[in-house]
């Protein structure tokens, strides 16, 4: 059985082979390298474009033949998009918005992840499956009747409305639970068995032992509050609550036609430089949140 | 070990959780099914007092809609063109980063980076590229001042200009621009997922593979795509779930006009129909097509599980 | 096809620059193997006998060295121009295929004129299941195999391409006890009926011994001894060989040679003509003992297990490296239950001494 080959390889010349072989290595190489370095510029061309269009001057942005570096550097675009869309406002806006709602859904995400993972209670289980259920339904559901609750509550126009209907996600109550059962039980009755209050564990055991998924969760929450566009146009457009994303949009309407893009582009690298820093430090915690999730913000 | 006291706790430990839930998730999943359900229901008629009967009739005239079909269209065409292209581009990029050593971490970070940005700030940039800036659809007389960055990289390479998203764009050249950022907007998420399913794959296949003499693109297609099967099924669910939900992408680029300055509307989508019929009171409406299209993802949903039962072999 | 290996050496890179050295996991290998034999690769982990069969099946590049298969060398060859079949420990089965897409893998790579037409890779494929018995399973997907079944498809998929190579990478680690002994002798059977040269890896020194033609003893990337398995066992070369072969193991002692003749507890237990007076190392198969009232070896006795037929008598001495020593005698010796110690005379072909220094054997002259 092992003969047939025998001949046939004995014909090839060995170093024939290995150097085309090794040829093919090469090329192969090559051909993944230039797909893969073309694409990053495909991705980053926008970003690329973005910024060098925002330190243009008009004049030069208007140029038929286009420039791909500006020849004189408009940092007055930005001062001008700051005022220009009220930046400073929607970002006091939007911090408040995403600050008061990152932590009390954290608090609210961990207590009811602490009580389904540690606490024994009639129906557990059941309340568990159904709360994982409405995660399929899409939200443009809940919105039309939640729309008229806040109507009736008298919440339009106010922060509350952009922050109390959002503050359970069951996608992070089940992450953290998933990591709180990770944890082994007999910490807990070991606690149990020194007198520690469930919260005191909470606190000081569980909290800290979560800490990597925690930090997903704020970070997820903070980008959506950021990147929040529906709803506050819905319930809350007014100047004093806007968000920067609804800011941004109304403050520049047009879209298409003869628009003065170099502000526009300041305006926007304003509004994406927050998210570019988040995500240059803490790029881990941001790759290991979604990677589980694939929800936006 | 259940006893009365611990019961009692659990429940106040989840009581925000539950409270909050039972109003913005609970009651409104009844609420709208109710709503989609009272024919023509309006909700500041129904505080006056206004009754309605129950039947079908959002439903049908929803489906009867001329505009509510355009919008059907639009998402369904947006997602048959996206996924496929994103997840196909997105698999070449994750294999490619897959096989190779030096710069794999910085070129990983780099294909990340559109999924930290805002779709509507970032999508003003991708209409600033493909705008023409003067104009384009007057008279000969008048000028362009700048064509836009696509349009003088397609004129760099011998092309001619196209009118992309501006006055007198075609339906054609509107849906392109909404696909290529859609999928530039996709691409994370699925490079992500599939590169993190290549990287559990494990390697001793490939040394198999390699010992048998296996060519390149049968390694790909015979081993990598089936091992990598239930990773393509989820990329594939999920991105059919957002394209069915697309919205804020076409407002980054057309603003809330939602199409070319001629021809307003022309882009919305199913979640844009529900927020018009919504911002105009029409609750019933707006109720009806969201159950069509929780419907819609539902089937997509299970078509998908489905077809990936035969083809997830493992 | 014969095999030889000339002065191979692998070198892993540290992994860290600062805190790692770089690893030598093969430091100039010789070996010849002959053609249509079974060696099989011995050593504990780490010894590098997985990175050696890892260099002859093209997957991993010698850092120095030639590889040559018959005339030829392949050194510079990748894997798929060698011509190698290898079964991977964990099998490597490809999961979402069923067994005989597994089997017919690795032909529908053929191009060229070893292309062959349908038929023909289907009466390879069932040829090879037969050959290994597993013909009836051919619609199952991997998943749906014992480990023992799992294991003679990988032997399958590795023999369909009529390999000039077989190699096999720890084959029966992942079996238990029962399967491990009927798909050894099914390795050498199936070894056998094809002549193909095959090199196999174990850290299991009793699989080693039984079906090889020849053993490499390896420790640390180096050498110790090559040869047939009873050669080894019978006349190892230093005590770490001596150590590895044999269940239960060897019995060492510490000694001294004085005047020719060899001391254990200051007890002359044996003449050793022609070696000089130093400190050594005594190692003692199980077997080499012969109960003996009046033997100059005196242990203290522990424990007596019954094994049917032959006994294996539990003893210590202050003396001994091990924590007890095992001898194995003849059932038919009856041994007073309650005693305090045991004497044994030893047999001197069982007997082996070493340097205490350099652990090499210092070789006697057995009368």
């Amino acid at each position: 059985m092992s003969e047939t080959n025998n001949g046939v390889m004995q014909e090839k010349n060995m170093r024939a082979v290995a150097v085309r072989q090794k040829i093919g290595k090469y090329t192969v190489k090559f051909f993944l390298y230039a797909f893969l370095l073309t694409m990053a510029l495909i991705v980053l061309f926008p970003f690329y474009w973005m910024i060098i269009s925002s330190l243009k001057t008009l004049a030069e942005y208007r140029l038929s033949v286009p420039t791909f570096w500006p020849k004189t550097i408009m940092l007055s675009n930005y001062a001008e998009a700051f005022t220009a869309a009220n930046l400073g406002r929607l970002f006091m806006n939007t911090l408040y918005v995403g600050v008061v709602s990152t932590l009390l859904s954290l608090v609210i995400t961990v207590l009811s992840a602490f009580a389904f993972a540690r606490l024994e209670f009639k129906g557990r289980e059941t309340v568990f499956a159904l709360l994982l259920a409405t995660m399929m339904i899409p939200g443009e559901l809940f919105t039309i009747t939640n729309y008229s609750t806040i109507t009736h509550l008298g919440w339009m126009n106010t922060f509350t409305v952009l922050i109390v209907p959002f503050l359970v996600s069951v996608f992070y109550i089940f992450l953290l639970r998933q990591n709180f059962m990770q944890i082994p039980n007999e910490l807990y009755l070991a606690a149990k068995v020194d007198g520690t209050s469930d919260l005191k564990y909470l606190w000081k055991v569980m909290v800290p032992l979560s800490m990597p998924t925690l930090i997903s969760i704020t970070i997820l929450k903070m980008m959506g509050a950021w990147n929040s566009y529906i709803w506050p146009r819905l319930v809350a457009n007014d100047a004093a609550h806007q968000m920067i994303t609804n800011g941004l949009r109304n403050a520049f309407t047009e879209t298409t036609g003869d628009v003065n893009y170099p502000v526009q582009m300041a305006a926007v690298s304003i509004v994406s430089a927050p998210l570019f820093l988040v995500f240059v430090f803490l790029r881990k915690y941001i790759m290991a949140g979604v990677s589980r999730s694939g929800i936006k913000g | 070990m259940v006893d009365s006291k611990q019961q009692w706790k659990a429940w106040l430990y989840l009581a925000p959780a539950i409270v909050l839930l039972l109003v913005f998730t609970v009651w409104p999943i009844i609420n709208t099914i109710r709503m989609a359900f009272l024919e023509g229901y309006r909700g500041l008629e129904a505080v006056g007092g206004v009754s309605y009967s129950f039947g079908f009739g959002n439903f049908t005239k929803v489906i009867h809609y001329h505009k509510f079909i355009n919008c059907l269209k639009t998402t369904i065409l947006l997602c048959v063109l996206t996924v496929p292209i994103s997840t196909f581009l997105a698999l070449l990029i994750a294999v490619a980063l897959n096989n190779i050593k030096f710069l794999q971490k910085g070129l990983q970070t780099i294909f990340f980076l559109p999924y930290v940005t805002n779709s509507i700030a970032i999508g003003m940039v991708f209409a600033a590229m493909f705008n023409i800036v003067g104009s384009f659809y007057g008279t000969e007389n008048e000028l362009i001042a700048t064509a836009g960055i696509i349009n003088n990289i397609i004129e760099f390479f011998g092309g001619k200009p196209v009118n992309w998203i501006n006055y007198g764009s075609s339906y054609t050249a509107n849906i392109v621009v909404m696909t290529v950022y859609i999928v530039w907007n996709a691409l994370p998420f699925k490079i992500l997922i599939l590169l993190g399913g290549l990287q559990s794959i494990n390697t001793q296949y490939y040394d198999a593979a390699k010992i048998d003499g296996t060519p390149r693109r049968r390694v790909f297609s015979r081993i990598t795509v089936p091992l990598l099967s239930p990773m393509l099924a989820y990329v594939i669910i999920t991105g059919f779930i957002s394209g069915f939900k697309e919205y804020s992408s076409i407002v980054g680029i057309f603003g809330e006009g939602m199409g070319p300055a001629d021809d307003p509307g022309r882009l919305n989508t199913m979640v844009g129909f529900i927020y018009d019929a919504l911002s105009t009171n029409s609750q019933g409406r707006a109720s009806a097509a969201a159950l069509i299209l929780f419907g819609i993802i539902l089937v997509v949903t299970l078509i998908n599980t489905q077809v990936g039962k035969k083809r997830i072999h493992y | 096809m014969k095999i030889v290996l000339e002065n191979l050496t692998k070198v892993f890179p540290a992994r860290n620059k600062k805190l790692d050295k770089e690893v030598i996991a093969v430091n100039n290998f010789n070996l010849e193997i002959p053609d249509g034999k079974l060696i099989g690769l011995l050593g504990p982990s780490g010894c590098g006998k997985s990175t050696t069969l890892y260099m002859i099946s093209g997957l991993q590049k010698p850092t120095s060295g030639k590889i040559f298969f018959g005339d030829n060398d392949v050194t510079e060859l990748s894997t798929e121009n060698r011509g190698v079949g290898l079964v991977f420990q964990n099998y490597a089965l490809y999961p979402h295929m069923t067994v005989k897409q597994n089997i017919l893998f690795p032909l529908q790579n053929l191009k060229g004129k070893d292309k062959l037409t349908k038929d023909q890779m289907l009466e390879r494929a069932v040829y090879a299941a037969k050959l290994v018995q597993i013909d009836d399973l051919m619609e199952r997907k991997p998943s749906e195999l014992s480990g023992g079944q799992q294991q003679r498809v990988a032997i399958a998929r590795a023999l369909v391409k009529m390999p000039r190579v077989l190699l096999l990478d720890e084959p029966l680690s992942n079996l238990d006890a029962r399967l491990r002994l009927q798909t050894r002798e099914e390795i050498r059977r199936i070894q056998k009926k094809t002549g193909i040269t095959t090199v196999f890896v174990t850290h299991d020194q009793e699989e080693a011994m039984s079906i090889s033609d020849m053993i490499v003893v390896m420790k640390l990337g180096v050498i110790q001894q090559v040869g047939k398995p009873q050669d080894v066992y019978d006349d190892p070369v230093n005590l770490f060989v001596a150590k590895f072969l044999g269940t239960p193991p060897i019995n060492v002692f510490e000694g001294k040679v004085q005047g020719e003749k060899l001391y254990i507890d200051n007890n002359a237990v044996l003449d050793v003509k022609g070696v000089s007076d130093q400190a050594v190392l005594v190692g003692i198969r199980p077997e080499g003992f012969v109960l003996d009232e009046n033997g100059p070896m005196q242990c203290h006795l522990n424990n007596v297990e019954v094994m049917g037929r032959d006994v294996s008598i539990v003893s210590t001495s202050d003396a001994s490296l091990n924590p007890v020593i095992r001898s194995i005698i003849n059932a038919d010796n009856k041994i007073a239950i309650g005693r305090e110690t045991i004497n044994f005379s030893l047999k001197p072909h069982k007997v082996f001494i070493f340097n205490r220094e350099t652990e090499n054997r210092v070789y006697f002259e057995v009368k």
